[in-house]
């Protein structure tokens, strides 16, 4: 249990002399990422500024490269932090060896240790911390009757399956009781069934030990349900922080709307907004959706009377609904999808505009929508976002 | 269809048992050989080597072997070599080979590079400098003239960093985070994942020193300080061999050495078939 203060922390990563040579000789950028390159190397994280509270459940979420991982790794001790500071329960963490951070880590790949038994590998740090017989053994058998892996304790990890694993991964890193818990991706190796039972059995096992979690996915699905708040990460820089209610509802940029939301956000871009008597539109593919009182409110800049901008509008796919009547956006069904209870519609409209919406199949014919369909979509504006075109910025308080 | 595969299949199989068959007498016929002049009156050596049942059977050469020579106390000189050699290496390869995998430091692809170049020179080309050195620090006539040479074995550090290369990053990441140190990682972790390494590296060792005739021959000259092979000379003179004596004494030398090999020989298999596969 304890606070995580990470300030301006930064992570170069050197080039290594084979990258300079190849620097030198052609001076091509042949990296994928877009992170930022220096003279001193690249960039893997930067400004990068979070307060955990103590018992806290923080979960860094991003896609590849975005430099979670990295994050995780820094306070974990495995990455030495080029600039900024870290501490762990008021104490500066830099240049700690990771064995004194108090933490303990789950992996990807569980790194259970092959050669040991599941007793053996859950008593290892206790062991290296030189604990008595004893208090081993008392700590190895709570943790195990609270993850159910008792009947596993004489097992080798090669005779475990993958959910046993992760189990014993995570019994093996709160058998000490750690100040900080860090999980790197611990569940993107299970199959999506095993997923979500774990997931579940995370939400119980955090109950139970109520210590700090750190967090890292790339699956926002994992990072809604688990976290208390969300990190959101991108090419190295922090694109928001809030509840999974605040980055769902309130995005603060179209990374972020796009990055949280499945199926993702509906994109509008050169959209216009207008202030006509006093009400506020938004033309969306030709349409004109009158925008709510609230969201007009919380419009961060009020466009003067007579002028339009040109913003990207965003809606959810749970907002775009069939009209009933002849009006709306005029799109034509490529895919439809049966979800069960819903229905998942990938449509086109006009200049090519690619439109989700999630229909409730309830008092619906299913077999009518198939590709093909002509259909009128309305866009419901109370959910609507509205993003600044150039800075990418959300344009709602 | 099914006659001609299976006929087919037969010829191939009797085609490449018939190479094996050729193969392994080839390879054994030195042995039976060895025993069968091991079992064979000097005499009879010397007018019918070629026979291969004796004639008259006697263990003169042996009794010869084990009572008119020092043959223990060369076995003891041969075992304390052997084994020291055996452990020394497998702890300096080991660790060498996992702070060449897992460790980054400066020049160190200069190092491996330096070390790889040296298992390119023949040890003949260096030997007269390092019997100049050994004969200068005063270890001329000693064990230890072929012992403290020995101390580092290149091929092994290179075995053992393949090895370690393959141990996945999280492992040593999750034992640093355990709490476990630099050298608990290695004794802990490190070394019980890399076994056919170090299995395969005491066989090869083992051999190596247990049959080295070469070096014995140049750092040993007191009698008591030989080791078995250089036993072989002992039974010869300038113009004559005692055959059935040399031929019993190779017969026992052998023995250690076929004793460790079939206790190692799964993991000496496995190590070679595994050496640089990623």
């Amino acid at each position: 249990m304890a606070e995580v203060i990470l300030k301006n922390i930064k992570k170069i990563y050197p080039f290594t002399e084979d990258e300079k040579k190849k620097d030198k000789k052609d001076g091509s950028e042949d990296k994928p990422m877009n992170l930022q390159i220096t003279d001193k190397g690249v960039v893997a994280v930067q400004e990068f500024n979070l307060e955990i509270a103590d018992r806290e459940f923080v979960v860094l979420v991003g896609p590849s490269g975005c430099g979670k991982s990295t994050t995780l790794r820094m306070i974990a001790g495995l990455e030495d932090i080029s600039e900024g500071d870290l501490y762990i329960d008021g104490e500066r963490m830099n240049d700690v060896a990771p064995k004194n951070r108090d933490i303990a880590m789950v992996f990807q790949n569980y790194a259970l240790y092959p050669h040991m038994t599941v007793y053996e590998n859950m008593a290892f740090s206790l062991k290296m911390q030189k604990f008595s017989k004893e208090e081993i053994d008392k700590n190895v058998r709570e943790a195990a009757e609270i993850l159910d892996i008792t009947p596993l304790l004489n097992r080798k990890p090669k005779a475990l399956s993958g959910g046993q694993r992760q189990r014993v991964a995570m019994g093996r890193a709160f058998v000490r009781d750690p100040k900080v818990f860090l999980m790197d991706e611990p569940l993107s190796n299970l199959d999506a069934k095993l997923r979500n039972q774990m997931r579940a059995e995370i939400i119980k096992l955090r109950k139970k030990i109520d210590t700090t979690f750190i967090y890292v996915t790339h699956d926002q699905v994992e990072a809604m349900t688990l976290g208390d708040r969300i990190v959101i990460m991108k090419d190295g820089f922090i694109q928001q922080i809030g509840t999974p209610q605040e980055v769902f509802s309130n995005p603060k940029n179209l990374f972020v709307a796009g990055f949280i939301g499945v199926p993702q956000m509906n994109f509008f871009p050169d959209s216009k907004l207008r202030c006509e008597d006093g009400k506020y539109t938004v033309e969306i593919l030709g349409e004109k959706f009158e925008l709510s009182g609230k969201l007009a409110e919380s419009l961060k800049v009020q466009p003067d009377a007579a002028a339009e901008r040109e913003v990207v509008a965003g809606v959810r796919p749970v907002n775009v609904v069939i009209s009933d009547d002849d009006t709306g956006i005029d799109a034509v069904i490529e895919v439809a999808e049966m979800m069960g209870s819903e229905m998942h519609l990938h449509m086109k409209a006009a200049g090519d505009t690619e439109i989700i919406a999630v229909v409730p199949t309830l008092n619906m014919n299913v077999d009518e929508m198939s590709q093909g369909k002509a259909l009128k979509l309305k866009l419901q504006t109370e959910a609507m976002h509205l993003f600044d075109p150039e800075t990418e910025e959300s344009l709602l308080k | 269809m099914k006659d001609f595969a299976y006929t087919r299949d037969f010829k191939s199989r009797a085609l490449i048992f018939a190479i094996l068959l050729a193969v392994s007498i080839i390879v054994v016929i030195p042995y039976i050989w060895m025993l069968s002049n091991s079992f064979k009156t000097t005499i009879e050596t010397l007018t019918d080597p070629m026979h291969i049942i004796p004639q008259e059977f006697t263990l003169d050469g042996y009794i010869k072997v084990l009572t008119k020579s020092p043959f223990f106390h060369w076995l003891g000189n041969s075992v304390f070599i052997t084994c020291f050699n055996t452990i020394v290496i497998l702890f300096t390869s080991t660790l060498v080979g996992y702070l060449f995998a897992r460790f980054r430091f400066k020049g160190k692809d200069f190092l491996f590079a330096m070390l790889m170049f040296t298992m390119m020179v023949p040890a003949q080309v260096t030997m007269i400098t390092t019997f100049i050195i050994i004969d200068d620090i005063g270890l001329y006539d000693s064990v230890w003239a072929l012992i403290i040479p020995s101390f580092v074995n290149v091929f092994g550090i290179y075995l053992c960093k393949q090895y370690c290369e393959e141990i996945p990053r999280e492992l040593i990441e999750s034992a640093r985070i355990d709490g476990a140190g630099d050298f608990a990682i290695y004794w802990r972790i490190v070394i019980p994942q890399i076994r056919p390494a170090i299995g395969a590296l005491a066989i090869f060792t083992f051999m190596e020193y247990w049959n080295d005739y070469l070096n014995p021959l140049i750092y040993l000259s007191s009698t008591e300080k030989m080791t078995l092979p250089l036993a072989l000379s002992y039974f010869s003179t300038q113009h004559t061999t005692d055959l059935s004596a040399t031929m019993a004494a190779s017969a026992l030398i052998m023995i250690p050495a076929a004793v460790v090999f079939i206790i190692f020989q799964k993991q000496f298999i496995k190590g070679l078939s595994m050496t640089g596969m990623k």
